[in-house]
């Protein structure tokens, strides 16, 4: 900043020092003289040395000839000497006899001779980096770890791994040049400082996770401010962070964390789908189990109707001739029930009282093929005991051996 | 050769080399002291050309650029008598010359030592006086602006200005970062268990839930159900009622006669009839009743 920086304008406070004032006009005249000076000095002293081995001046003329020659090559480097080019990305910083003059623009320039003025080139484009936590190593794209500088303290005392990487470039030439003593150097103890005054304010999670471009913002600020107060005159341009990581001792313990987190949404997400899996058939059930109930509605209303319907116009009929119609039913149904089952007819009135009926084998009989005797031997004594038949009985007869005789063929 | 020539060569070298010795330049990143026989008797130089007179002044001139001390890392204890490993650096740079020819005879490493020296006590005093973690975190900037003060005092006896004392590194011993690296593994695995008995807490809710609204959807279907049957009961009941209702009697019998028709339809029903039955009555013969 401006106030330790005494070299920095060169006039402000070195001309407030007191002789100082009168130094800049003083060396101008004294310029101007010396240079006349000098100029006859060397003159007549390149003259001498240019010939000082053979003879003086007017002795021969070939003495005045190696003298002209001398001046033609003095002449020629002073103007070699004199001329000279900044390059696109440079500034020449021009020293007169030790004092900051002026900055020179890239493009062909004259100055006065070695002496007198010099100049200082100072690349100014170039993108300079320096690399804190590891080095890559040159050409290749490994790099070498340097734990010593990598690791740091957080907040919460945590040690964090941290890689990153400044490029910076020199913004002002003159002051480059001439207020550290070594401001690449100055800018690396910086970052170093800076991103460490950083890092410990701020807890290891937000550094490694959301933090990463904050702490980086925050020390890209915090370095410059920093160069700038020493006059460094260089501008950090980009502070890269290449890497914020734990510790590589304890990584394996902060991969587990993270697939903890995995681990986390997993179970969400099996239950989800579990839930996602019932809920739809539930849903389905449901519906089915109400539709089922609807139709059971339906069917036994639709039912009662037909039948209480069928019953009423029965009975309209009914009641119309009663005795006819209830026999007629009475009948119909006995014959079909009767059609459609083993019987066995009993006559009481003979006063058999008991009598030995194997019901067992009849059933078994008539269910299975098993004896067919059986039933034979018993049909006719039944047969017997009731004597005569209308026609209907003996057909029904018929029929029921029919049925046996079927079976036991099988 | 002429005498009278190399005289006059001589002469001129001699005043050559005369007016090398009386002019001298200091330049931008210098500070000069000019002596008189040992006795200072200017330094306060701005850049640019000078005079002296050969052999009775003579001119020193030094380094006036900002310089680094970086003496290393050095171990402190801090208040709660834990070891910490400081690192810092100090910018300086002459200020007073003469005072600093005169105290360090113009040595920078003499300079850098005495500086080291005092940052040295400095940084004890402030750390002896703080934790850890002030150290770390919270006050850090001020110790800086506290050593920074401190040194400027200190060092502008020797002629020096301390542009700026800073804490480049902060770190614990090597033997302690150990029980740190454990201390950091077991908060992370109790991250971990948190998350993954979370994720199961979250995981055993949904399924509840689910399990929940799936028992409230299918008991509140049975019910709805069992109503509409219920209903549909109802309704066919009253229609049974109201046409049976007309004749009690005959509804009994054709309902009897109906229930024979459905239970007795398999061949494996055995009825055992009486001869004497109703339906039997034309069986055994055609008497009148």
């Amino acid at each position: 900043m401006a106030w330790n920086e005494p070299g920095g304008n060169g006039k402000d406070p070195w001309g407030n020092r007191g002789s100082g004032n009168q130094g800049p006009p003083d060396l101008d005249e004294v310029f101007k003289k010396f240079g006349d000076k000098l100029n006859s000095i060397f003159g007549g002293g390149k003259g001498g040395s240019g010939s000082g081995g053979e003879s003086g001046r007017p002795t021969s003329p070939s003495n005045s000839s190696m003298f002209s020659i001398a001046i033609i090559v003095l002449v020629v480097w002073l103007a070699y000497d004199s001329a000279y080019i900044v390059q696109q990305a440079q500034r020449g910083v021009v020293l007169r006899f030790g004092e900051y003059a002026t900055t020179i623009q890239p493009g062909l320039n004259i100055r006065f001779p070695r002496p007198i003025e010099n100049v200082l080139i100072v690349n100014v484009d170039q993108v300079r980096t320096i690399e804190v936590g590891y080095r890559s190593t040159p050409g290749g794209r490994t790099t070498a770890d340097q734990p010593g500088e990598a690791l740091m303290l957080t907040q919460d005392e945590n040690i964090i791994d941290i890689k990153f990487a400044v490029q910076y470039k020199v913004k002002d030439a003159k002051d480059y040049l001439f207020n550290d003593y070594n401001p690449d150097l100055t800018l690396r103890m910086a970052t170093e400082s800076a991103i460490r005054e950083i890092i410990g304010k701020r807890k290891m999670d937000f550094v490694l996770t959301e933090g990463r471009g904050d702490v980086a913002n925050t020390a890209q600020k915090l370095i410059q401010e920093i160069v700038d107060r020493y006059g460094t005159g260089l501008i950090v341009t980009n502070l890269n962070m290449q890497d914020a990581q734990p510790p590589e001792e304890v990584q394996d313990a902060f991969a587990d964390a993270v697939k903890a987190r995995e681990d986390e949404q997993r179970l969400k997400n099996e239950a989800e789908t579990y839930s996602n899996d019932i809920l739809p058939k539930a849903r389905g059930a449901a519906a089915r189990q109400l539709a089922e109930a609807n139709a059971y509605k339906e069917q036994i209303i639709a039912n009662s109707t037909g039948e209480a319907d069928r019953f009423s116009q029965l009975l309209r009929e009914y009641e119309k001739a009663p005795s006819v119609t209830r026999e007629r039913l009475y009948i119909e149904t006995m014959e079909y029930v009767l059609a459609n089952s083993s019987k066995v007819m009993v006559s009481m009135k003979k006063g058999n009282n008991f009598f030995y009926m194997p019901l067992d084998s009849v059933m078994k009989n008539s269910g299975n093929s098993s004896g067919p005797d059986v039933a034979s031997q018993l049909l006719p004594s039944i047969i017997n005991q009731q004597p005569s038949g209308s026609k209907n009985t003996s057909d029904n007869l018929t029929r029921f051996r029919d049925s046996y005789r079927e079976r036991s063929t099988r | 050769m002429n005498p009278v020539k190399s005289l006059s060569l001589i002469a001129l070298l001699g005043v050559v080399l005369l007016a090398s010795f009386s002019i001298f330049t200091v330049n931008e990143r210098e500070k000069a002291i000019k002596f008189r026989l040992g006795e200072i008797i200017r330094d306060d130089f701005t850049p640019g050309l000078y005079f002296q007179v050969p052999f009775i002044n003579n001119v020193r001139k030094f380094d006036a650029r900002i310089q680094t001390l970086d003496s290393g890392a050095e171990r402190y204890l801090t208040k709660e008598k834990k070891n910490v490993d400081v690192d810092s650096f100090v910018k300086w740079r002459i200020d007073d010359v003469a005072k600093f020819y005169t105290s360090l005879g113009g040595n920078y490493a003499r300079a850098n030592n005495r500086l080291a020296q005092i940052i040295n006590d400095f940084l004890r005093d402030e750390f002896g006086k703080r934790t850890i973690q002030e150290v770390v975190a919270g006050e850090r900037k001020e110790i800086m602006a506290i050593l920074t003060e401190k040194a400027k005092k200190e060092g502008g006896a020797f002629g020096l200005d301390i542009i700026d004392v800073r804490i480049k590194r902060v770190d614990l011993p090597r033997e302690v970062s150990n029980s740190v690296y454990l201390r950091m593994r077991a908060e992370r695995t109790r991250v971990a268990t948190d998350l993954r008995s979370k994720g199961a807490e979250a995981a055993e809710r949904i399924r509840a839930d689910a399990d929940r609204q799936r028992a409230i959807i299918l008991s509140e279907a049975y019910r709805d159900s069992e109503k509409i049957k219920g209903k549909g009961d109802a309704t066919s009941a009253d229609i049974y009622a109201r046409a049976y209702n007309k004749n009690r009697e005959f509804y009994s019998f054709h309902r009897s006669l109906n229930a024979y028709r459905s239970t007795f339809n398999n061949k494996n029903d055995v009825i055992v009839l009486d001869a004497d039955s109703e339906f039997f009555k034309y069986f055994s013969g055609q008497k009148q009743k």
